[in-house]
């Protein structure tokens, strides 16, 4: 199926997953060392045809490393990296199966939109009629038909973020990769633009790869999400798994909002020890009653979110954060704390989960 | 941009730049930039003008007609145009190679090279004209094109390499990335996007090379005289020659080209893809 039959289709393109798809992505061994440090330490990621990974992770990890690695602007010193089961680590930039949307959009400010996104046609010597009408169908698949010869310096940051994403999908790559793609648009249009990127993915069925160090951003599109820290991927699972299941003491304070306390829990109360728990600030509740296994508490601050309260808890064995929603108590207020449940982690590892031994 | 756009721009501009302080500025800019000017005009056409009368005693056409008629004029206009040409082209084609690599690579002795093309312009002109002279006579190249395009180059390589690497460098690398990814080899990618986004520094060196070359007379002179004359050469016997109202003639069609190239070149460098490219990271 070509781009502008699947931009025509209305159902999603037709996805495998899991392992028994073939790959759209696989890279193994990466290792990149940059002035005397190792930035990439033996990186191994593989995602599925279709599938859309986020690299997600602090500044600094790497993740913009490995992402020009796999474009192909920055040669590895060790690895192999494969695109639909064809090695192109030898391979430059311009001859690789992948196009790249890059986080300032690096639109030709010389070059109109409709020239902008023809560009990659015209290097491949296509004809004038092919190339205009696929760049209309990139253009009309992003929206943006009415400023077909605006130069970019003309339109808005989400318009030029469209174009370079419509100079990525015309050439009909089999890897999509994404360098922060949202970080210099606003809150509100990034939530849009999110959006719309998922949905284009979905439809056109195109392997992807955004870097992101935006855990909600992460969290809302992918299928996947690998997270990153110190050139290493920490995991590599689903959204919803990464947050109720997360393997290294590192991933469960990236994701979300996390109590971390030394010491281990014993008949829902915390007793010292070389291990550490960690616990969502959605399972401590905080009751005015007396209930089973809550300890009395007494709330320090509340600070409000919006639709939620942050309530800070003092109890004998620990200081904890907890959420509520509806009318919060007030400082001072005395009442009962309970920990409905939590992650015990031994060396960095996770070891138990709510009160589960793995 | 629309004229509307455009107009409420410079009326802005206007605005903030009111105020007494700046107001006098602007009247002394006018008087140091436009009086010369001004007094150059009317001296050209002017029976004679000495010290204590306003004006010029009165008006004529005689030291055009003294100067256009000098037949050895037409040949030093030719040289002049022919050689400041060539200068460009040669001082390109030497230059923007070297100013690319400036900008992009990294190499051994890349600063030292950098600082000494300024150190040639430091040198007072006459001493190195000079000792090129010397040299010149050995290689026999006294008196020739070669000889004097070789000073005039010479005179330009600053403007020609510095200029043009700063606009290399401020191109930014992930366009060139963007043009990579896109599918284009490496050569495509200068001549469709670098060379492009570098196009108005490299014609403003360009302009500034003519017009060096255009205006260079000392190392001319010694080298090219008698047998080649441009107009700035020929200048010196003009004027030695006649009264001082044939220099004003002369300035102002010297001046012609200079102000004809900025005008041509104005409409690049100020109104096109210059001022769009840089609002783009
Ligand atoms: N050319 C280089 N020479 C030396 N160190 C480098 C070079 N390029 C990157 N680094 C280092 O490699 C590390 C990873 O950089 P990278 O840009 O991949 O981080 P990132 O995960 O994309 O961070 P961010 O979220 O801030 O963009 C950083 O510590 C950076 O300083
Ligand atoms: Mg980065």
């Amino acid at each position: 199926m070509t781009l502008i039959e699947k931009i025509h289709s209305t159902t999603p393109t037709h996805r495998e997953t899991d392992a028994g798809g073939s790959r759209g992505l696989r890279v193994r061994g990466l290792h990149k060392v940059l002035g005397g440090r190792t930035i990439i330490d033996n990186l191994d990621l593989t995602v599925q045809d279709g599938e859309l990974v986020s690299l997600l992770g602090p500044s600094g990890c790497g993740k913009t490393t490995t992402l020009r690695m796999i474009a192909g602007f920055l040669a590895p010193d060790a690895g192999s990296i494969q695109v639909h089961d064809r090695e192109v680590s030898a391979l430059g930039a311009e001859k690789r199966p992948s196009a790249m949307v890059f986080q300032n959009y690096a639109l030709w400010p010389h070059m109109t939109v409709v020239k902008n996104v023809g560009f990659p046609l015209k290097l491949r010597r296509l004809g004038k009629k092919e190339i205009e009408q696929r760049v209309d169908a990139v253009l009309a698949l992003v929206n943006l038909l009415h400023h077909k010869h605006s130069r970019p310096a003309r339109i808005s940051g989400g318009e030029q973020q469209r174009v370079a994403l419509a100079r990525a999908l015309v050439q009909e790559p089999e890897l999509l990769l994404l360098d922060e793609p949202l970080s210099n648009l606003d809150a509100k249009l990034r939530v849009k633009v999110r959006e719309d990127i998922r949905e284009i993915q979905q439809r056109l069925g195109i392997t992807t790869l955004i870097v992101t160090h935006d855990q909600e951003e992460a969290m809302s599109m992918s299928d996947r999400i690998a997270v990153m820290n110190a050139g290493k991927i920490e995991q590599f699972s689903r959204p919803a798994e990464l947050y109720s299941r997360p393997e290294t003491e590192f991933v469960a304070t990236f994701i979300g909002s996390l109590n971390r306390i030394e010491g281990s829990l014993v008949n829902g109360a915390v007793v010292p020890g070389d291990d550490v728990i960690g616990i969502r600030p959605e399972d401590v509740v905080f009751t005015l009653h007396a209930s089973f296994d809550a300890r009395p508490a007494v709330v320090e601050r509340v600070v409000p979110h919006g639709h939620f309260h942050e309530i800070y808890l003092k109890r004998d064995d620990a200081t904890l954060r907890a959420f509520a929603s509806g009318l919060p108590p007030a400082p001072g207020d005395r009442g009962h704390a309970a920990i409905q449940n939590a992650l015990t982690f031994r060396q960095g590892r996770l070891v138990t989960t709510g009160g589960v031994a793995l | 941009m629309t004229m509307i756009t455009k107009r409420a721009r410079k009326s802005a501009a206007r605005l903030s730049f009111s105020g007494p302080l700046s107001g006098l500025f602007f009247v002394l800019m006018v008087v140091f930039i436009l009086g010369p000017l001004a007094w150059l005009g009317i001296r050209a056409f002017a029976e004679s003008w000495t010290f204590p009368n306003l004006g010029p005693d009165g008006w004529t056409l005689r030291w055009w007609s003294v100067v256009l008629g000098d037949e050895t004029l037409g040949r030093a206009v030719q040289n002049s145009l022919a050689l400041a040409a060539l200068t460009v082209l040669v001082s390109a084609c030497i230059c923007l190679p070297a100013a690319y690599a400036f900008a992009r690579y990294e190499f051994w002795g890349r600063r030292t090279f950098l600082i000494g093309l300024f150190a040639l312009n430091a040198f007072p002109k006459m001493g190195l004209y000079v000792t090129i002279a010397s040299l010149f006579y050995a290689l026999n190249l006294m008196g020739t094109v070669m000889g004097v395009l070789i000073v005039h180059v010479l005179g330009t390589v600053v403007f020609m390499t510095w200029i043009p690497a700063a606009a290399f460098a401020a191109v930014p690398r992930s366009l060139e990335e963007a043009a990579r990814d896109a599918g284009a080899t490496k050569l495509r990618v200068f001549i469709s996007v670098t060379f492009p986004l570098a196009l108005p520094g490299i014609l403003v060196a360009a302009v500034m090379s003519f017009l060096a070359s255009f205006d260079e007379a000392q190392g001319t002179y010694l080298i090219g005289a008698p047998d080649i004359m441009t107009m700035p050469t020929q200048m010196y016997t003009l004027v030695l020659n006649y009264p001082n109202q044939v220099a004003a003639v002369f300035s102002i069609l010297l001046a012609i080209p200079s102000v004809a190239l900025l005008l041509a070149a104005h409409k690049h460098i100020v109104g096109g893809t210059l001022a769009e490219g840089f609002q783009i990271k």
